[in-house]
Parts: C-alpha cells; sequence; structure tokens
C-alpha cells in the first residue's frame, strides 16, 4: 500500500486508522484482531504526536504492507523527531494493585502484547519502528 | 465518536458507553465523570456497545476505580469478548469487576 505521510497530532488518529484498517481489510481481519492492531497503532502514533517533536508539529509516515499470502501485516511508522526508542521502557508490574497501578505506561506495553513483533531503529536522522501480527 | 448515556438516581449511576473509547474521546467521558462521580457510591459501566478500548480508555477506568474504592463499588457489565481480552493482557481483568 501507498504509505500515509500526516502531520503527527493526535486529531489525525482516525485517518490514520482509516489507514490501516483499509489493510486489514485486505488482509480479511477478525473484528478481535482489528481491535488489537487499531490499539496497538494508536498507542505507536499518539505516542509520536505527544514526544516526538517537543511542542512542535513534525510529519510521520506509516506503511502498511499486508500479506495475504503469509497473513502477515507489517506496519513502519517513521518520525523526524528526537531519536526515541519506545521498546527501552521497562514493562509495568500489572500484579499491583488498584492502588499501586500507575495511570499511564500501559500504552507501549499493550501494544507489544498484542502484536507478534516489534522491532525499533535510528537511521538516517529517523525513528522507525516496524511492527507485525500474523493475522487469522 | 463515543456516545456516552447516563442514568443518574441517588447514588447509583449507570453510564452506557457506545462506540470507541479512545485517545480522541476519552477526554469526554474523563470530564463527565468528573462532574458527575463526587456522590455516587454505585457505579455501573455498561459495555455493550463500546467496540473498541485503547489505553486512554483504560487510563480513565483505572481512575475511576481508585476513586470508586474510596467511596463506594464500580462494576462493568456486558463486556465483550474482544474488549476482555484487552483487559486480560493488562491485568486490567484482576483488578476490575467485570460481570
Amino acid at each position: 500500500m501507498e504509505a500515509l505521510q500526516i502531520k503527527a497530532l493526535t486529531d489525525n488518529l482516525d485517518r490514520v486508522l482509516q489507514y490501516v484498517d483499509a489493510a486489514l481489510e485486505i488482509m480479511g481481519c477478525s473484528m478481535k484482531n482489528q481491535i488489537q492492531i487499531d490499539m496497538a497503532v494508536e498507542e505507536l502514533f499518539v505516542n509520536i504526536a505527544h514526544y516526538a517533536y517537543k511542542g512542535t508539529v513534525g510529519d510521520a509516515v506509516i506503511i502498511a504492507s499486508p500479506d495475504p499470502k503469509s497473513g502477515i501485516l507489517r506496519i513502519t511508522f517513521r518520525d523526524w523527531g528526537i531519536p526515541f526508542d519506545p521498546l527501552a521502557k521497562t514493562d509495568p508490574d500489572i500484579s499491583l494493585s488498584v492502588e499501586e497501578r500507575e495511570i499511564g505506561g500501559l500504552g507501549i506495553f499493550m501494544a507489544k502484547k498484542v502484536m507478534d513483533t516489534m522491532d525499533y531503529r535510528y537511521e538516517n536522522g529517523q525513528n522507525v519502528l516496524t511492527m507485525t501480527k500474523k493475522i487469522g | 465518536m463515543l456516545n456516552i448515556t447516563k442514568t443518574l438516581n441517588d447514588g447509583q449511576a449507570l453510564v452506557a458507553l457506545e462506540g470507541r473509547l479512545d485517545t480522541t474521546t476519552a477526554p469526554s467521558l474523563e470530564g463527565e465523570l468528573k462532574a458527575f462521580l463526587p456522590g455516587i457510591t454505585d457505579l455501573v459501566f455498561d459495555f455493550e456497545k463500546l467496540e473498541y478500548i485503547s489505553s486512554a480508555g483504560l487510563r480513565i477506568l483505572l481512575s475511576a476505580q481508585k476513586t470508586m474504592n474510596r467511596q463506594g463499588s464500580m462494576k462493568l457489565i456486558h463486556v465483550a469478548p474482544a474488549i476482555g481480552e484487552i483487559f486480560e493482557v493488562t491485568g486490567f481483568s484482576d483488578i476490575l469487576t467485570i460481570e
């Protein structure tokens, strides 16, 4: 699919999800998988929107590569913001009680849980995050 | 898009959500809860028509649960399997009351 280049603003979340959902349609994705993938995409896009450009507005590029033959969907995010590895953060302790649980810090953890693979690299001044999931 | 239908009755609140509880829509629910939660002792969320939840939505549920632990009780009803799975993955199924 053609890449989607878009301003990294939370207001654009719906457009990003529409783009990804079009790829899911090609794959014949179940509702359960769609919810999980949308959630992972939301977390990563919102992360870029909130943190990558530190008070200024920059672009994000999203590339969804559906491969109906293997059943694997690959989604890549690129931005030109400050170098940041979202996978470097320690996972939150989900065994804690309500009072001990922190509000926040769950997004990337949730994304990691529902996707099969997630990989981060910094190259040519870009944060590049690639995730895959086998569908169906 | 998220539709919030709330029914308040003498310390009881039933909040039915329809649509998507995500980064874009979560602030409207947060605002509603902030306005009517004081004085509520029995809070029920009806998730029958909720199609999607992201961590922005989970944050609000956690915050509401913390408030209700101090002043009463909270439960979720009619949670669809796909949403329930998100609660499982995040450990939320252990800290929320889901019926």
